[in-house]
């Protein structure tokens, strides 16, 4: 365990290359090399199932590589020790799940507050209160909306595979520092514990300059420069309203910028599948076979929850009998959905709750009803 | 209906902790991706480890494999009474299970699924070289499903063996081929 960058390295650019080939790979562990191959140097964390697999990894592979791991006290120390690091323009991370994902809300909104772009992966496990340790969503509104107080965003990816996990963990550490912004990976159980083959292609984004406002030190002599601060209180005069202003233009360019989605076989579709994460795979697999039924399915699923694709997913649901909402939480996403829609067409849901798992025949189950109940185009079965 | 492309196979792998179903299922997820196909593979995790059941459930596709968890299964493999009690219904009709009759005793047969019982502890404690009970019980699933190529299997033991313990390969290996080859003679004891 270390608490200073060891000379040697710098605070990031240390690349794993020459690892196209694909690996079998549990997602938990995937997402962990992902993060060491996008430049992490500091990992905290705290154990829980089901994301035990990273704090592992991070065990192994973080001191071998000359980085810090820190196995903290609790979820309040590790995200605390997050808004340490990441002030300083380190590259760093913590990981947990959705109980304990709680605990951190206060600290992700003063990250917010005091721009500091901190990486946090949120695997879910199914709740309310401790819940149990089986997949879920349940997490989407902890996510996108936050637990934390005040007007702040979080970003927040979604990742439907492992490989997609890998890409995505890589873009959420971009756009932290990019935007100078708390940002989450939200996967789910089934992503952290299942193994599948993954190709672990070498991190081609560039983690943006953070020289002009890391805490650094102020130096000596003529190199001295003025102090810089990174705070979450702001008492003086019109401080935190200018902060607030400042904080919705950059909310709402990242919402123009970055918004990330997949469209499938939505051109003509009547009932519109919306669905995120590792139930959009399931999702995506029902189209397919209902396409070959003659029903005209098709998939939305937005890959970042926040910033939200709504203008997208409303041009997309103009036409359509129906949309049905699929998650493993009673409509969490369903609200935005239904947001950006603005009444273009009736929003069913189909939920489970609870580590319950929807299967392909769920799904097509319900397709059947609605397609007698919307009337859709008969296809021959 | 049917939801499921033919390509696709289910195996759900099962037995207690300790007797390796789960690197069972991790050298056939290895050998479905040597032989270029779609894997995945999922552990039952948690609490329900230490000490108690173990289970994963492997999927082999050509095509893309929409969820890791499934209700039926076209291949069970269970290496204990606690295992085959719990998921003998998950197997489907047309299905194969592969039990280890040492632990699950004499059973009543449900029809349509084609039955694969050998005493496999009884064989591991009698054979005079040291065997492994999931390598042996892999090696009889693969003769006898023809679900992977024997020559893949052996890729994968190499490439998950020497990761983990390099002595171990040749046991995996031996055992396998016992397996494999497994005759009536062998399966008296």
């Amino acid at each position: 365990m270390c608490y200073k960058l060891p000379g040697h390295c710098n605070k990031r650019g240390l690349q794993i290359t020459g690892m196209t080939a694909k690996v079998l790979m549990k997602g938990n562990k995937a997402i962990a090399q992902a993060a060491i191959n996008a430049g992490l140097q500091c990992y905290f964390g705290y154990p829980i199932t089901p994301q035990n697999e990273i704090g592992e990894f991070m065990s192994d592979e973080m001191p071998r590589l000359g980085r810090t791991y820190i196995s903290a006290e609790s979820e309040l120390a590790a995200v605390n020790m997050l808004i340490g690091a990441a002030s300083t323009g380190t590259v760093s991370m913590t990981s947990s799940s959705s109980c304990a994902i709680a605990l951190m809300q206060e600290a992700i909104s003063a990250m917010a507050t005091a721009e500091i772009p901190g990486v946090i992966i949120s695997v879910m496990r199914a709740g309310p209160g401790l819940g149990n340790i089986t997949p879920s969503q349940g997490d989407y509104f902890q996510a996108t909306k936050g637990g934390g107080n005040g007007d702040y965003r979080t970003i927040v990816l979604a990742p439907s595979s492992i490989n997609e996990a890998v890409e995505l963990t890589y873009k959420t550490f971009y756009l932290a520092f990019k935007y100078r912004n708390p940002a989450m990976l939200l996967a789910d159980g089934m992503i952290g514990q299942m193994m599948e083959p993954v190709e672990l292609k070498p991190f081609d984004l560039k983690i943006p300059d953070s020289s002009d406002w890391e805490m650094d030190g102020v130096g000596k002599g003529d190199k001295k420069r003025a102090p810089r601060k990174l705070v979450s209180l702001h008492m003086q005069g019109d401080d935190l309203p200018r902060l607030n202003d400042k904080l919705q233009r950059k909310y709402n360019e990242i919402q123009q910028n970055e918004v990330m989605y997949e469209e499938f076989m939505t051109d003509d579709a009547e009932i519109l599948f919306t669905a995120f994460g590792t139930v959009g795979r399931v999702a995506k697999s029902v189209v397919s076979k209902a396409r070959a039924m003659g029903i005209k399915a098709g998939l939305f699923r937005p890959i970042t929850v926040w910033p939200f694709p709504s203008e997208q997913l409303k041009k997309c649901a103009r036409g359509k009998k129906v949309i049905l909402d699929i998650e493993l939480n009673e409509g969490q996403m369903m609200l935005d959905v239904k947001a950006a829609i603005e009444g273009a067409c009736p929003v069913e849901l189909l939920s489970k709750l609870g580590g319950e798992i929807i299967k392909e025949h769920d799904i097509m189950q319900k397709l059947y009803e609605l397609k007698e109940k919307f009337a859709c185009a008969k296809g021959g079965v | 209906m049917k939801l499921k492309s033919d390509s696709e196979k289910h195996l759900i792998i099962a037995g207690f902790g300790g007797q390796g179903v789960l690197f069972l299922g991790t050298t056939l997820a290895e050998a479905a991706l040597i032989e270029g196909k779609n894997t995945t593979w999922m552990p039952s995790y948690g609490a329900e480890m230490r000490g108690g059941s173990a289970n994963c459930y492997v999927i082999i596709s050509d095509d893309e494999i929409p969820s890791p968890i499934f209700d039926e299964a076209d291949i069970g493999v269970f290496l204990s009474k606690a295992a085959i009690n719990k998921f003998e219904k998950n197997i489907s009709k047309g299905g194969t299970i592969l039990a280890n009759s040492s632990m699950t005793g004499e059973r009543a047969i449900i029809n349509g699924i084609n039955y694969i019982l050998e005493p496999l502890s009884d064989i591991v404690a009698h054979s005079k070289d040291k065997m492994l009970l999931n390598i042996m019980a892999l090696g009889l699933l693969i003769r006898k499903t023809g679900i992977l190529t024997r020559e893949s299997v052996i890729k994968a033991l190499e490439k998950v063996s020497s990761a983990k313990k390099p002595e171990f390969l040749k046991f995996n290996i031996e055992s396998f081929e016992a397996g494999y080859n497994m005759t009536k003679e062998m399966a008296r004891c």
